[in-house]
């Protein structure tokens, strides 16, 4: 209860001083720090947070940007971190987190502090896209500012394997990919390259999204969702059938992307991370020419939605820093803040208003569908369910990856709906 | 007072070691037993748990996943000490026989030990690499090169027998140790035992047979007990080369899926748990012959 009482006196206390409180906490001492936790430590990720840390160092004299950032990939080792030190009640000023579901056990525990405040104070709900908004409220209140936005319903491909295939032009719905599939086996070539487990979950959700449509796809994560039904089943077995095109998994998704990029396999879905490991020169990437040696379209029957996944920022309960957080989410939401950020991640901003000269190739694409589409949240990414939810999913994945019993799939999803508490 | 002196020295030389111990591996065990038979399924601090007996314990088994890793642990344990025994006594017997650079050997040997299971878990990734055929990497590329084609096979993806894969590595690190522990065991026998076997006619196979081996028994011993305690906790060498994966489950990543992903403490603290009362299983019988043995002497 005092928690929630200091924290509801640190709301007024900002709401009433407003853009006043440099002042207040500046007083001439020392740069106070302000320790920012994430897990981007790679390529163009790293490069990223550097460009939104030189705009926070310019506006924020008084405060001393302090990277927390523990490597990893998807941030599986830094939320293991995380969740420790949170439980100590010991958090970071602010930290990285895939916004929506995946923060309802911090929300839930009281970890987090809401930033309906922030958003009233910078009109964020006139930036960002209603059905963003929407996505991410619980019960009204939003607990994270999303920095930027990455598509997962992707289909890459190689055009000359197509072409070799006798194909034209990519796949547009989940029944012409099986064709499509088919087709490429016959060459010899490998019609579907996969990587490691997570990979399949990843791969799932295009299948879902793609069979059952956008609305029955979302329909799926509220209250009382019926995962037992005969479309669901359908789904289910389209899956079973894209999945029995797969070549032997690979270790992880880079090397199943460098399959579809060396021409050794036809079609890759993937998240658009792979554009930059695709097209970045090597060291980086692979150095590929968009279009020429590799290609892209709305993964098969979900053209018209755009599956997201975004990384955010919270405002964690009992920052040291409190203020200096505030100042990092404000250059986080900010116009600015998010156009130095994403061309160099590989991503585009979560922002409408962002300057689209900035996004080329196939991040102007991306920007385009993003303006246009409806929007489904991705499963493996943290957005529709939470962390239980999303781990007897991959679970139930992994299970089936090894029996192949429909049946059995779709019962293990039903239970996982039913106790994800969510 | 002399008595008390006699003691009281000894006894504040262990005593910080005692408490730690006490706290640190006594204490934590049982808070992770009690952890266990409660129903805390939410991390969230306000749900504090109530005790459920051994509803956990039971409950699991049902889980298709828990059966899968048990069967994983036991597939890589029977693999992975049985190998490590036999190769380690392999390797151990063809050093004893006086070889010239015995000392090389046995640094090359042993050499594994130092790499840690991440370590040899990354290149053991890459050398059982699944792919096969054309398109073949590491030790399946060997093998076409070598023109076994037959023996390409899926290593640690095959459903059925990639834990015996996932042994081999752990295998290749642990085996130089068993053969010094060996070398250690075979040196302990006393050359006019062996002498005297052979002055009644024992065969040189009959000298190994029926006086080395049965004095190698405690030494055998020692390194069932040390390898089977490791094989069933082992987590770094399983994350290293497939990651978290139900492929290549067993009991140590699913609890660490539990605690990290699942956020359900007290699954966590039940498998947890069980790995324990495993290596109980294998420990306890070996401290009860060792205090026989002790009082026999």
């Amino acid at each position: 209860m005092a928690a929630v009482a200091v924290s509801v006196a640190g709301l007024l206390t900002l709401s009433a001083c407003g853009g006043g409180d440099k002042q207040e906490s500046g007083g001439g001492q020392a740069a106070k720090k302000v320790e920012v936790f994430s897990w981007w430590t790679g390529p163009g990720e790293a490069d990223g947070l550097k460009a939104m840390r030189e705009i926070f160092a310019k506006q924020n004299a008084n405060f001393e940007f302090f990277d927390a950032a523990v490597a990893g990939g998807s941030g599986d080792q830094a939320r293991a971190l995380l969740s420790s030190k949170l439980q100590a009640n010991q958090p970071p000023d602010t930290f990285q987190g895939h916004a929506g579901a995946e923060l309802q056990g911090y929300i839930k525990s009281g970890k987090l502090e809401s930033v309906n405040f922030l958003y009233d104070e910078l009109k964020l709900k006139e930036v960002f896209p209603q059905q963003l908004i929407d996505q991410i409220s619980v019960q009204g209140q939003i607990y994270s500012v999303p920095v930027n936005i990455h598509r997962s319903n992707v289909l890459w491909f190689n055009p000359t394997v197509l072409k070799d295939a006798g194909i034209d032009g990519a796949p547009k719905t989940v029944e012409e990919f099986v064709t499509d599939l088919e087709k490429v086996k016959k060459t010899g070539k490998i019609p579907l390259s996969i990587g490691s487990q997570w990979t399949l979950v990843h791969l799932l959700e295009s299948v879902l999204l793609g069979s059952l449509g956008t609305d029955a796809y979302n329909a799926l994560w509220t209250a009382n969702a019926d995962w037992s039904n005969a479309n669901v089943t359908k789904a289910l077995e389209n899956f079973k059938t894209i999945l029995s095109y797969a070549g032997s998994p690979q270790d992880d998704w880079q090397p199943a992307a460098k399959q579809v990029a060396d021409g050794e396999a036809a079609f890759n879905i993937m998240g658009d991370w792979a554009y930059g490991y695709f097209h970045n020169p090597p060291e980086g990437g692979l150095g590929k020419e968009s279009h020429k040696d590799f290609d892209w379209a709305a993964s098969p029957g979900t053209d018209g939605t755009f599956m997201w996944l975004s990384d955010s920022f919270t405002l964690p309960k009992g920052a040291p820093n409190r203020d200096g957080a505030i100042a990092w989410l404000k250059v986080a939401a900010s116009k600015e803040g998010q156009d130095a950020f994403n061309p160099l991640k590989g991503s585009i901003p979560a922002r409408k208003d962002a300057d689209q000269s900035l996004y080329k190739d196939y991040l102007s694409w991306s920007l385009e569908q993003w303006s246009g589409s409806k929007l489904a949240g991705s499963i493996q990414h943290g957005v529709v369910a939470n962390d239980a939810w999303r781990t007897a999913i991959t679970d139930a994945v992994g299970l089936f990856q090894q029996d192949k019993d429909v049946a059995k799939f779709q019962q293990a999803l039903v239970t996982a709906a039913k106790n994800s508490g969510q | 007072m002399t008595r008390v002196r006699r003691w009281l020295p000894g006894l504040l030389l262990v005593s910080p070691s005692i408490i730690l111990i006490a706290v640190f591996v006594y204490g934590l065990l049982g808070w992770n037993f009690k952890l266990a038979m409660t129903d805390k399924h939410d991390e969230i601090a306000e749900i504090p748990g109530n005790f459920v007996g051994l509803e956990n314990f039971t409950g699991i088994w049902s889980e298709e996943r828990w059966g899968l890793s048990v069967r994983h642990s036991i597939i890589f344990t029977v693999v992975f000490v049985v190998g490590a025994l036999v190769l380690g006594w392999l390797l151990a017997f063809l050093m004893e026989k006086d070889i010239r650079a015995e000392s090389g050997f046995r640094a090359v040997y042993l050499f594994p030990m130092a790499v840690s299971f991440i370590a040899t878990g990354v290149v053991w990734r890459w050398l059982m690499n699944s792919a096969t055929g054309e398109r073949a990497v590491g030790l399946n590329r060997l093998f076409h090169y070598l023109g076994v084609d037959f023996l390409q096979w899926q290593w640690f993806r095959d459903p059925d027998w990639g834990m015996a894969a996932m042994a081999i590595p752990a295998i290749w690190q642990m085996s130089g140790y068993i053969m010094a522990l060996f070398l250690a065991g075979f040196r302990g026998v006393p050359e006019e035992l062996r002498e005297a076997a052979r002055v009644d006619g024992c065969s040189e196979w009959g000298v190994y047979r029926h006086v080395v081996l049965p004095m190698l028994r405690p030494v055998t011993l020692s390194a069932l007990i040390i390898l089977g305690h490791i094989s069933l906790k082992v987590f770094d060498l399983v994350v290293a080369v497939s990651g978290k994966q139900i492929i290549t489950d067993v009991p140590a990543t699913f609890m660490w899926t539990a605690v990290y992903d699942s956020h359900d403490p007290a699954k966590g603290a039940t498998i947890a748990s069980y790995i324990v009362l495993s290596v109980v299983v294998f420990v306890v019988p070996y401290l009860i012959w060792d205090a026989r043995k002790g009082k026999r002497s």
